[in-house]
C-alpha cells in the first residue's frame, strides 16, 4: 500500500501540472486548439486513474480550460470525486472546479448532498469554509432544502470565519428555497448584533439584499438599523444600511424625517467619499419621498447640491460622474436648486469623457426654462458640429429635440427659431434620426398656425436644395425630412411665394431615387400645388401659365407612373389622368380652378388622440345595429358631422366609456397608439396630462402676432443664431411695454394659460411668440397605471416576499436531515413505537459515540432526558426555547415537531421526498384545527404508551427486524465513514426517539458478500419543460458489505426497458454501467443514488440489473457479481401532495375521474393507523377525516390525480378510488392491497 | 450583488473569470470579449463606470473597472452596490494580490489562477462581499496555504523538486512571455477602510 502511494507520487511528477499546461498553451500559439485537445485527452486519461492526486491535478487543469471557454461538464463526476477527497488541498480544487462549472442543470449535483453536509460539519474550519464558498456558487433548490438546516446551525458556529460565510450563504439558500426564510430569519436578525464585525457586515449584507426586493417586509427592522447606523464605524456596513434606508423611506415617510439629521451629520463628518455619496443619495431619496408633505427641507437640499457640486468639480472623473448622476435625481423634484448650477453642467458637456457628457445632457433636459432654452440649445448645436462619432452626435440631436419639444413646446418662445434649428439639424451628416426631425417639422407646422408661412418658406428652400440631402446615399436617414417638407409645402401651399418653383422642384427626375413613401407624398402634394397654381392664375386673361403647369405635370408624372412602388404608381397615374382631363378643359377655356381646389378643400386640424372616442353617440343611434345588410365600408369618416365633433366634446360620453371594460380599453389604446405612431398627421400626445383642449379650438387659440421685426423669409438656409439676438431684443421690448400695462389684467390672462404654474416665476415674464395648439391624451378614469407591470413574474425575489413578522408556525421549521426512519412518526405510531428492543443492540454503538461527543452535547442531552419525563412540559419548553438552542436544533426539533403534526404530514422525510416538504408547509393552513386535535391525543397516547406498546409490539416485530438491520448499517456507516459531529447527532436521535414501525427499504438482492437494499423511489420529481412526458425517478440503494474483505470497483448496471432508462453520464453508451462512487471496507454500508428516466407511469416496472464488484482480501481478489431486480411500483410515482377539501370536492365533481374500488377483509388495526400506512407506503395525504371515513389524495409525477375514499367497519375496509388514469389506479389499488395482505 | 468578476489583459485574454450566475462557456467568452471591447477603448483618465450592462442581467447593472499596468479588473454589479465602494474593493483585491504574490504581475495571475480564485473567495462569496479587511483576508489565505503545504508533506517534495527542475529546463521561459513581467503598480488611493 505504502509503495503504491510513493509510486503514485512519482508518476505524478511527470504528469503535466497547471503551470505546465499554461506554459504549453503559450508555446503553442499557432495551434492552440490542437494542443489543448491533446491536453484534454491526457486529462481524460488522468481522470481514469485511481490516484486522487492525479485526479485533482487533472481537475485543476480543467478549471483553467473552462476559463478559456472549453466545456468541461463531462468531468462533473470526477469533480465530485475530488471534492470528496479527505485532503484539504484536493477538496479545495474540487470545490473550485464545481463552483466554476456546476449549475442547476448539472445532474451529479444531487450526489453531492451528503458530501457537502459532511464537509459543513467538518472539525476543520477551512473544510467548512471551502464547502460554503463552493456551495454559494452552485446551490440548487434541492441542495438548499436539504442543507438549509445545517447551514443555519453554522450561523452560530464558534468561529466567526464560519459564521460570516454561513450568514452570507443564507441569501442564496433563501433564493432557492424561500420556505427557509421565515424559520431562519430570527437567527439572521440576531447576527446583526454579532460581536464580530465581519459577521455583522455579512448579516447586514443579506438583509439589505432581501429588503431591496421586498422593502415593506423589513420596515420593522428600521429601529435596529437606525441603531447600527449611528453606532457602526464600518463604512461598508454604513453604506449598505444607508442604501437600505433609501429603499425603505418611500414606504414610510416618518422614517425619512428621522433620517435627515443623522445623515446630515454623516455628510458633514465623513471623509470617505463613497459614504458621503451614498448619504447624499439617501437624503435625496428621503427628500423625494417627503417632497409632497414637507417643503421645509431647503437646507438639506442645499447641502446636497452643494456637496454634489464639490463632487462634480472634483478632478476625479468618477466623482464627477456620480455627482451628475445624483444631481439628476434631485432635478426631478427640486429643479430650481439644480438650475443654479447650469454653468457647471454646461461645462461638463465639454468633458472628454463621453459618459459624463451623456449624464450632463440628461441633466440639461430638466434644466431648461423659457429663459435659457435658446442659449442651451445654441451650446448643444455647437457640440453637434464638434462631435466625433455618430452615436454621440445622434444622442445630442435627440436630446435637442427632446429638450425643445418637452411638455408641448412649453419652453419655446420663438418657433421661427425652432424651425431654423430643425433645418440646421438636417445638415447633419449620417444621422439616423431624420424621421425625428421630420415629425417635429410636421408637428410644429400643423399646430402652430402662425408659423406656417415661415415654415412653408423654409421647407420650400429645403425642397429646392434637396440634392444636398440626398446627394449621398449614406445620408438616407436624413431624407426623411423631405417627406415633411413636401407635405408642408403642399398642404399649406397658400403661403408659398412661388408655388410654381416648388412644384418644379418636386417633380425633378432625381426625386425618383427617394424612398417610395416619400415619392408618394411628393406626387400627392404636387397635385395640391397644382391646384394652388391654377387658382392663382384664375381670372387672368392669359391662361398660358396655367396650361404650362398642366404640361409640366403631364411631362413629369409618367416617371412616377413607372415607379416600382405601388403607392407612388397608383397616385401618379390617378393624378396624371386627372391633369390630362383638366388640360382638355383648359384648352376649352373652362374655369377649373375651383373644382380642382375642392379636391383638397378643408383644413387639417390637429386632432386629439382621444377625440374620436369623445364623440357622443346621438340619441336613438345604435352603433351595433347594421345599417345595411352587408357591412358597409364606404362610409367615410370624414363625413361625420363636424358640428357634433365640435360642440359637445369633453363632457359627454363619460358613462359610456366606463362601461367598456378595462382590458378592451387598454387593447384599443394600444392599437390606436400604434396607428398614430405610424401616422404623421396625428399629434403625438405629450406625457404630461392636461385638460383636453376643445378640438375645433384652433380658431380660439390666442395667437400672438408674429413680430414684424423678424424677417419672414430668410434667404438660403436659416441661421438660428439670428433668432437668438432677435429674441432677446423682443423680450426687452416686451418688458418695457409690460411696465406700462396694468398688472392685474395680465394676471387674469395668464390664469387662462394652461402652463402658467410651471417654470420659475421669472419666466412668466416671457410670453411665447406663438402659441402651441395643445391636444393631450387623457387617460380613461378607470385605466390606472398598474404597479405590477414592472414586476417580472420570473423574478426569483418575488418568492421571497414573505411576511417575517408573523410568528413561526411549527410546520415551517426547516427540514432536519436525519435518517429516514427517525422522521417517520405520527401520533398513531407513538403508541406502537418503542425503543426498548433496540436499546440493547444499540448500546455498544451509543457508548462509543458518547465519548466522541463534546461536553456541550452531553449537557444538552441530559437536559433533554429530563424533559422526556414530563412530556407535556417538554413541548412548551422546547417551543419556547427553540430560538436560543441553536446548536442542538436537530434534536430539539425532533422532539418539538410531533405534537403538531398529523399523520398525513408525518411521514415527511425531509431528506427524501421533495413533495413531502411542501405538504408539511402547506398543511397547517389548510387544516388549522389539526394541531389542536392532535395534541390531546398525543398526551393521552403518552399515558397509555406502555400498555399499548406491549400489545402491539408483537405485531410490529417483523417489521422492526428489518428496520434494525437498516439502522444498524447506518450506524456503522456513520461511525466509520462520517466520523464527525454529524453521526453523533444522528446517534442521539436514534436513542431518544422511538423507532417508527414502517420502512421504505426493501431488500433488493443479497449474496455472501454484499447486500443491496432499495428504498422505494423516494425522490420523485418531474422535469418540466425539458422532456415533455418524461419524468425522472431517483432510486436510493444501500450497499452493505457483509464479508470480511474489501469491496471495490462496484459497477451498477441495469438493462433499460423501452419505458425506463438508467441515466448515464453524457457520452456513455446505453449499456455501460455506472461506477458506484465509493468503496466498501468490511462491515460498512453506504448509499448511492441512481436516476432513472421513465416515460409512462401507469404500469409498474421491473428492471433487471447486475452489480459487479471486486472482492479484495489480503491474499486474493476476485470478481463477483450480483443480479437483482428493480421494482418500480406505481406508488413510487405518486407524490404526497396536500389538497384542500374544497379543491378535492371540485375535482370529484368535475367528472373527469374514473372510479374503481377495493375491499379488504380482516384488517385488524385502528383506522388512523391504517391511514398512516396508506399515507406512508403509498404517498397519499389525508384530505378530510370524519369518524371512520376519510378522503385521501395524491398526485402522480405526471399530474394524474388519485383520490381515495376509505371507509372501515369492523374488520372490513372499503376503498373507493378515482383517478383520471384507470390503469394507474388499478395498479395502485393492487399495491395497496398487497401492503395490507402482508400484515 | 456582484454578478461577475473578470480579469483580462490589454489584449482581452482572460486571466481569471468568476461568474456568480450561470452562463454557458460560450456566453462567458462572449461576455468577456464584449466587456473587453467596451473597456479597452476608453481612455485612461475617464470615469471607471460603464452603464449598459446589457451582457449580464440588464439595465440595473454597471461595469466598474480599474486598469493596472497590463490588466483590467472588471466587476459587474447591480444597483445595490456602491460604485465607489466597489472601486475600493478592486483596490483591496489588487493590494491583496500584491501582498500574496509579492509584487504581483500578470505572470503570477497567468500561472496561478487557482490561487487568485482562492484569494477572491475570501473577499467575495456567491456575489456578495464577504470581507474587506485586507489583513484578515491575507491571514485566512495564508492559513490555508500552510494547511496545503503540511498536507503535501513528504509526498509533495519530489513533485516540487520536479517542478523546479522543469522550470530550470526552460531557459526560454521569459522569452515566451512577451508582456514581460511588468509588476502591477498599486497606486496609493485614499483608502476606503
Amino acid at each position: 500500500m505504502a509503495l503504491k502511494i510513493v509510486k503514485g507520487s512519482i508518476d505524478r511528477m511527470f504528469d503535466k501540472n497547471l503551470q505546465d499546461l499554461v506554459r504549453g498553451i503559450r508555446n503553442h500559439k499557432e495551434d492552440e486548439a490542437k494542443y489543448i485537445s491533446t491536453c484534454i485527452d491526457e486529462i481524460k486519461q488522468e481522470l481514469k486513474q485511481d490516484n486522487i492526486a492525479v485526479k485533482a491535478n487533472a481537475v485543476c487543469k480543467l478549471t483553467y480550460l473552462q476559463m478559456l471557454g472549453y466545456d468541461v461538464s463531462w468531468a462533473a463526476f470526477n469533480i465530485v470525486e475530488v471534492m470528496s477527497s479527505s485532503k484539504f488541498t484536493y477538496k479545495r480544487i474540487g470545490y473550485l472546479a464545481a463552483s466554476q462549472c456546476f449549475h442547476e442543470g448539472t445532474d451529479v449535483i444531487m450526489l453531492t448532498t451528503n458530501q457537502i453536509r459532511k464537509d459543513l460539519s467538518s472539525p476543520h474550519q477551512y473544510d467548512t469554509g471551502v464547502a460554503l464558498t463552493g456551495l454559494s456558487c452552485f446551490v440548487t433548490p434541492d441542495l438548499a432544502r436539504d442543507l438549509a438546516n445545517d447551514i443555519m446551525t453554522l450561523m452560530s458556529h464558534t468561529k466567526p470565519y464560519i459564521r460570516k460565510k454561513a450568514v452570507l450563504i443564507m441569501y442564496k439558500v433563501f433564493l432557492k428555497y424561500p420556505e427557509s426564510l421565515r424559520p431562519a430569519f430570527p437567527r439572521l436578525k440576531e447576527k446583526l448584533e454579532d460581536p464580530d464585525p465581519g459577521v455583522q457586515s455579512a448579516a447586514v449584507n443579506v438583509i439589505c439584499e432581501l429588503a431591496r426586493r421586498n422593502p415593506k417586509n423589513y420596515l420593522s427592522l428600521a429601529p435596529l438599523f437606525f441603531k447600527l447606523m449611528t453606532s457602526s464605524t464600518n463604512n461598508w456596513v454604513l453604506i449598505k444600511i444607508i442604501k437600505l434606508f433609501g429603499a425603505l423611506t418611500p414606504l414610510e415617510p416618518r422614517l425619512g424625517k428621522k433620517m435627515i439629521e443623522p445623515l446630515t451629520n454623516l455628510i458633514h463628518s465623513t471623509s470617505a467619499m463613497s459614504l458621503l455619496y451614498e448619504c447624499v443619495n439617501t437624503v435625496i431619496a428621503v427628500l423625494i419621498s417627503l417632497s409632497s408633505g414637507m417643503p421645509n427641507h431647503s437646507a438639506s437640499i442645499q447641502l446636497c447640491v452643494q456637496k454634489l457640486r464639490i463632487l462634480i468639480e472634483d478632478s476625479d472623473q468618477n466623482l464627477k460622474y456620480l455627482g451628475l448622476l445624483a444631481m439628476s435625481k434631485i432635478l426631478k423634484t427640486h429643479p430650481k436648486s439644480v438650475q443654479s448650477h447650469k454653468d457647471l453642467i454646461l461645462q461638463c458637456l465639454d468633458d472628454k469623457d463621453e459618459s459624463i457628457r451623456l449624464r450632463a445632457l440628461d441633466l440639461l433636459y430638466g434644466m431648461v426654462s423659457k429663459k435659457n432654452l435658446m442659449e442651451i440649445v445654441k451650446k448643444l448645436m455647437l457640440h453637434v458640429d464638434k462631435a466625433e462619432g455618430t452615436t454621440y452626435r445622434d444622442e445630442l440631436l435627440t436630446k435637442i429635440i427632446d429638450i425643445c419639444s418637452q411638455s408641448n413646446y412649453q419652453y419655446i418662445t420663438n418657433f421661427e427659431w425652432y424651425i431654423s434649428i430643425l433645418v440646421e439639424l438636417t445638415r447633419l451628416e449620417g444621422t439616423r434620426h431624420g424621421h425625428l426631425i421630420a415629425s417635429q417639422m410636421l408637428d410644429v407646422a400643423i399646430r402652430v398656425k402662425a408659423i406656417r408661412g415661415f415654415a412653408v418658406a423654409q421647407m420650400a428652400t429645403l425642397l429646392d436644395n434637396a440634392h444636398l440631402l440626398t446627394g449621398n446615399t449614406q445620408r438616407n436617414g436624413i431624407c426623411e425630412v423631405l417627406y415633411a417638407a413636401a407635405w408642408i409645402c403642399g398642404e399649406f401651399s397658400e403661403h408659398l411665394e412661388d408655388p410654381m418653383q416648388t412644384l418644379e422642384a418636386m417633380l425633378r427626375p432625381k426625386v425618383a431615387t427617394l424612398p417610395g413613401h416619400i415619392q408618394a407624398v411628393y406626387v400627392q402634394n404636387a397635385a395640391k400645388l397644382f391646384a394652388t397654381v391654377l387658382r392663382k392664375h384664375e381670372g387672368e386673361t392669359d391662361s398660358h401659365a396655367a396650361q404650362e403647369t398642366s404640361q409640366l405635370l403631364i411631362d413629369r408624372l409618367p416617371l412616377f407612373v413607372q415607379s416600382a412602388n405601388l403607392e407612388v404608381q397608383e397616385r401618379a397615374s390617378c393624378i396624371l389622368q386627372l391633369v390630362k382631363y383638366i388640360q382638355k378643359l383648359q384648352q376649352k377655356k373652362v374655369e377649373v380652378a375651383e373644382e380642382v381646389t375642392a379636391l383638397f378643400a378643408g383644413e387639417l386640424n390637429p386632432v386629439a388622440p382621444k377625440a374620436q372616442k369623445k364623440v357622443p353617440v346621438p340619441e336613438g343611434l345604435d352603433l351595433d345595429a347594421w345599417i345595411n345588410k352587408p357591412p358597409s365600408e364606404s362610409e367615410s369618416e370624414d363625413e361625420k358631422p363636424k358640428a357634433v365633433f365640435a360642440k359637445e366634446e369633453p363632457k359627454h360620453s363619460r358613462s359610456r366609456h366606463t362601461e367598456v371594460d378595462e382590458k378592451e380599453l387598454a387593447r384599443r389604446r394600444e392599437a390606436r397608439k400604434q396607428e398614430q405612431a405610424n401616422n404623421p398627421f396625428y399629434i403625438k400626445a405629450s406625457p404630461s396630462s392636461q385638460k383636453v383642449y376643445d378640438a375645433p379650438g384652433v380658431e380660439h387659440i390666442p395667437v400672438v402676432q408674429i413680430d414684424l421685426s423678424v424677417p419672414l423669409k430668410v434667404p438660403g438656409m436659416p441661421m438660428s443664431d439670428q433668432y437668438l439676438k432677435l429674441e432677446e431684443e423682443r423680450r426687452q421690448k416686451e418688458k418695457a411695454e409690460r411696465k406700462k400695462k396694468e398688472k392685474k389684467k395680465k394676471r387674469e390672462k395668464r390664469g387662462k394659460e394652461r402652463k402658467a404654474d410651471s417654470g420659475p416665476e421669472s419666466e412668466e415674464d416671457i410670453t411665447p411668440a406663438h402659441q402651441v395648439d395643445i391636444v393631450t391624451e387623457e387617460m380613461p378614469e378607470n385605466a390606472l397605471p398598474s404597479d405590477d407591470d414592472d414586476k417580472d413574474p420570473n423574478d426569483p425575489h418575488k418568492a421571497l416576499d414573505i411576511d417575517l413578522d408573523k410568528p413561526l408556525a411549527d410546520s415551517e421549521k426547516l427540514p432536519v436531515r436525519t435518517h429516514r426512519p427517525e422522521v417517520l412518526k405520527s401520533p398513531a405510531e407513538d403508541r406502537v413505537n418503542e425503543n426498548i428492543p433496540q436499546e440493547t443492540k444499540k448500546r455498544s454503538g451509543k457508548e462509543t459515540k458518547e465519548k466522541k461527543k463534546g461536553k456541550e452535547k452531553d449537557r444538552k442531552r441530559s437536559k433533554e432526558e429530563k424533559k422526556k419525563k414530563k412530556h407535556k412540559e417538554v413541548e412548551e419548553e422546547l417551543l419556547e426555547s427553540q430560538p436560543e438552542e441553536a446548536v442542538q436544533s436537530e434534536e430539539t426539533k425532533e422532539a418539538a415537531t410531533p405534537p403538531t403534526s398529523t399523520s398525513a404530514e408525518e411521514e415527511t422525510a425531509p431528506s427524501s421526498a421533495a413533495a413531502v416538504d411542501t405538504s408539511s408547509a402547506a398543511a397547517p393552513e389548510s387544516e388549522p384545527d389539526e394541531p389542536k386535535d392532535a395534541e390531546p391525543e398525543d398526551t393521552k397516547s403518552s399515558k397509555h404508551k406502555k400498555k399499548k406498546q406491549k400489545k402491539e409490539k408483537e405485531e410490529k416485530e417483523k417489521k422492526k427486524k428489518k428496520r434494525h438491520h437498516h439502522h444498524h448499517h447506518h450506524h456503522h456507516h456513520h461511525h466509520s465513514d462520517a466520523g464527525g459531529e454529524d453521526s453523533v447527532q444522528n446517534g442521539t436521535v436514534e436513542e431518544e426517539e422511538p423507532l417508527p414501525p414502517m420502512s421504505n427499504y426493501s431488500l433488493l438482492a443479497e449474496n455472501s458478500y454484499i447486500k443491496m437494499m432499495k428504498e422505494d423511489a423516494d425522490q420523485v420529481y418531474d422535469i418540466q419543460g425539458n422532456h415533455q412526458d418524461e419524468s425522472k425517478v431517483v432510486v436510493s440503494v444501500i450497499f452493505e458489505n457483509k464479508s470480511d474483505s474489501f469491496l471495490k470497483s462496484m459497477e451498477f448496471n441495469v438493462l433499460d426497458s423501452l419505458n425506463s432508462k438508467l441515466q448515464r453520464p453524457e457520452g456513455a453508451g446505453a449499456h455501460d454501467s455506472l461506477t458506484v462512487p465509493f468503496q466498501l471496507p468490511p462491515g460498512i454500508s453506504n448509499e448511492a443514488r441512481f436516476v432513472f428516466s421513465v416515460q409512462s407511469i401507469v404500469m409498474p416496472q421491473k428492471l433487471k440489473g447486475t452489480l459487479t464488484f471486486i472482492v479484495k482480501s489480503d491474499e486474493s481478489s476476485t470478481h463477483e457479481k450480483l443480479d437483482f431486480k428493480l421494482h418500480f411500483t406505481c406508488t413510487s410515482y405518486l407524490i404526497t401532495t396536500p389538497c384542500y377539501s374544497d379543491a378535492y370536492a371540485k375535482l370529484l365533481e368535475s367528472g373527469d375521474l374514473k372510479g374503481s374500488s377495493l375491499r379488504l377483509e380482516g384488517i385488524n388495526m385502528p383506522f388512523h393507523h391504517l391511514l398512516a400506512r396508506i399515507c406512508f407506503h403509498h404517498h397519499f395525504s389525508v384530505v378530510e377525516r370524519i369518524d371512520s371515513c376519510a378522503s385521501m389524495y395524491s398526485r402522480s409525477i405526471q399530474g394524474h390525480h388519485v383520490c381515495l375514499l376509505v371507509k372501515t367497519s369492523d374488520q372490513t375496509v372499503s376503498i373507493d378510488a378515482k383517478c383520471d388514469e384507470p390503469s394507474l389506479l388499478g395498479n395502485v389499488l393492487d399495491e395497496i392491497k398487497q401492503t395490507f395482505s402482508k400484515c | 450583488m456582484i454578478k461577475a468578476i473578470l480579469i483580462f489583459n490589454n489584449h482581452g485574454k482572460p486571466r481569471m473569470s468568476k461568474f456568480y450566475e450561470h452562463y454557458t462557456e460560450d456566453t462567458e467568452q462572449q461576455i468577456i470579449r464584449e466587456t473587453f471591447h467596451l473597456v479597452s477603448k476608453r481612455d485612461e483618465n475617464i470615469c471607471n463606470f460603464l452603464e449598459g450592462g446589457l451582457l449580464i442581467g440588464g439595465s440595473d447593472n454597471k461595469l466598474i473597472y480599474r486598469h493596472y499596468a497590463t490588466l483590467y479588473f472588471v466587476f459587474c454589479v447591480d444597483s445595490s452596490e456602491s460604485e465607489l465602494g466597489i472601486l475600493d474593493l478592486i483596490q483591496v483585491f489588487v493590494e491583496t494580490l500584491d501582498k500574496c504574490f509579492e509584487n504581483v504581475c500578470e505572470l503570477d495571475l497567468i500561472f496561478h489562477v487557482d490561487k487568485v480564485h482562492n484569494i477572491l473567495a475570501e473577499m467575495v462569496m456567491g456575489g456578495m462581499v464577504l470581507e474587506t479587511n485586507m489583513s484578515e483576508i491575507i491571514t485566512q489565505v495564508e492559513a490555508q496555504g500552510k494547511m496545503e503545504k503540511s498536507e503535501a508533506g513528504i509526498a509533495g517534495a519530489p513533485a516540487r523538486a520536479v517542478s523546479a527542475v522543469k522550470n530550470m529546463n526552460l531557459p526560454e521561459m521569459p522569452k515566451n512571455i512577451n508582456i514581460g513581467d511588468i509588476s502591477i503598480k498599486v497606486p496609493n488611493l485614499p483608502s476606503f477602510k
